[in-house]
């Protein structure tokens, strides 16, 4: 695993309470692991305080699973 | 029509001086103080360090994590409260129809800790990452959330909101429950206040007013109602849940009866923002109505739980209404103020006096005032009056009646009535 899914994963299990094997790369935030629709933007907010960049809501839309997450990150993170 | 009548089912008190409402009776009857430094944040360059905190509060212990997150520390006394009045309550919610359960949970401030730290927060990042505030800073943070949270927890369809009048609004929140079971819209209702207001916004806020204490080298005697060296209010924090029930629905499944609600009043002084009237006008029309409500005289009433928080004006005005309302009987019956024990809980005050005013029915005993010492006496203060200080006093309690009076001159007052049948 990359050091960027790590850190992502480590925030989906703080903030969403689920085990950290739960979170696979597939696994969807609101049909698997249990998010809502504020879980989900507050998700986004604490990726873009860790890796002091900037999701704007067209792109944030799109991030579904953990690995449209790290995907994402990889991508845009500095 | 016939109004209902309604009676007291369920206890819940998380409190500065025990976390279970048995814990809270039991230490206010042996007059133990809740004040101590203020552990919620570093006071030290505060006018103010001190407050009674509640103790060894984990919500977890209670909560899923993921929950408790979502909740500012105000929400959290809340639903444990809440969570032990219903238990206590014995009610099978399996057999009942939730559609006539509701809520009515009174706040004074609301989530001020998480408002504080989501406006720090922003002010901190506006330049960098722009306007972003936490999606569940307004619902962590606005007032009538405890409410909200406690139906969903349970699946109470009733009547659902919160009751503000700063330290009336609970008061205000049993005034409102009672009427919605009285007028026959609810079988029971889910009756509280809480407050988590020891943080920096809310000790400096009140610290600008010059209404808190500032006696930081004797924190455990610094609420000293109607004592002449008194210098203000302590806060306190915590949450006070009553389960209000009509009663045919209580008998009918044979629920143990506290008391019986018995009258409510509400008034305002009309007069200033934070002082209380001078001549207790706002104190005086409550208790009246209160009174009327009940259908009682003021020789019916033994015990008056009062307002009394301990700050220069407030004690005397209250007094003097007291006199002016109850005349001769007023020194007859009991006065005491357990904010000497528990501090001011603020919008949770009026749901934990209630519960003293309910037990101290129930028990026939009077908690006290503490911190009196002999001769600290105002002349402004007729000392005739029965202040039950220092000690708790058995005597019969037919009826007692608690008073709270709010900034914004609001005032609210519950009459508690032994239950005969």
């Amino acid at each position: 695993m990359s050091e960027i899914a790590s850190r992502v994963k480590a925030i989906i299990v703080d903030k969403l309470g689920v085990e950290e094997s739960e979170v696979t790369n597939e696994a969807s935030f609101t049909n698997d692991l249990g998010a809502d629709s504020l879980d989900t933007v507050e998700l986004i907010m604490e990726f873009e305080k860790e890796f002091s960049i900037s999701i704007p809501d067209d792109q944030a839309e799109k991030i579904a699973t953990v690995g449209d997450a790290v995907s994402y990150i990889e991508a845009n993170a500095k | 029509m016939e109004l209902k009548r309604v009676v007291v089912t369920g206890l819940g008190a998380l409190t500065p001086v025990g976390n279970t409402y048995p814990e809270f009776w039991e230490n206010i009857l042996k007059g133990v103080s809740g004040a101590g430094p203020i552990t919620h944040f570093d006071a030290s360059k505060f006018k103010t360090q001190f407050a009674c905190e509640v103790k060894g509060f984990n919500a977890t212990d209670f909560l899923d994590r993921k929950e408790v997150r979502k909740m500012d520390l105000y929400t959290q006394f809340a639903i444990v409260c809440a969570k032990e009045a219903i238990e206590d309550c014995g009610m099978d919610l399996e057999k009942e129809d939730l559609n006539r359960i509701g809520v009515i949970y009174g706040v004074g401030i609301g989530g001020i800790h998480t408002f504080e730290e989501e406006v720090i927060n922003y002010a901190l990042t506006r330049e960098t990452v722009g306007p972003k505030f936490n999606p569940f800073f307004i619902p962590k943070m606005i007032a009538d959330i405890a409410a909200g949270q406690i139906s969903i927890m349970y699946g109470f369809h009733g009547p659902n909101f919160t009751t503000t009048s700063a330290c009336a609004s609970s008061s205000n929140a049993i005034a409102d429950a009672f009427n919605y079971i009285r007028l026959g819209k609810a079988n029971a209702i889910v009756a509280g206040g809480a407050e988590a207001a020891i943080f920096e916004a809310g000790v400096g806020g009140f610290n600008a007013m010059h209404a808190l204490s500032t006696r930081n080298d004797d924190a455990q005697h610094a609420s000293r109602p109607f004592s002449a060296s008194r210098d203000g209010f302590i806060m306190g924090e915590g949450a006070g849940c009553l389960i209000l029930e009509e009663l045919e629905h209580a008998k009918a499944r044979g629920a143990k009866i506290y008391a019986e609600l018995a009258g409510v009043g509400a008034s305002a002084d009309a007069y200033h923002l934070t002082a209380s009237h001078p001549e207790g006008l706002g104190a005086k029309l409550v208790m009246q109505n209160a009174l009327e409500d009940a259908g009682m005289k003021p020789e019916d009433i033994d015990y008056i739980n009062v307002h009394g928080t301990s700050t220069p004006v407030g004690d005397v005005s209250e007094v003097k209404a007291i006199k002016d309302v109850f005349g001769d009987n007023a020194y007859k019956l009991n006065i005491s103020s357990t904010k000497s024990m528990t501090g001011h809980l603020l919008g949770a005050a009026g749901a934990v006096e209630a519960i003293a005013s309910i037990l101290a029915v129930k028990n026939d005993i009077v908690p006290p005032t503490i911190n009196h010492e002999e001769g600290d006496n105002d002349e402004n203060i007729d000392y005739n009056l029965n202040f039950t200080f220092n000690k708790a006093q058995k005597r019969t309690v037919r009826a007692a009646l608690s008073n709270t009076f709010g900034f914004g001159g609001h005032n609210a007052c519950v009459i508690v009535k032994k239950f005969v049948e």
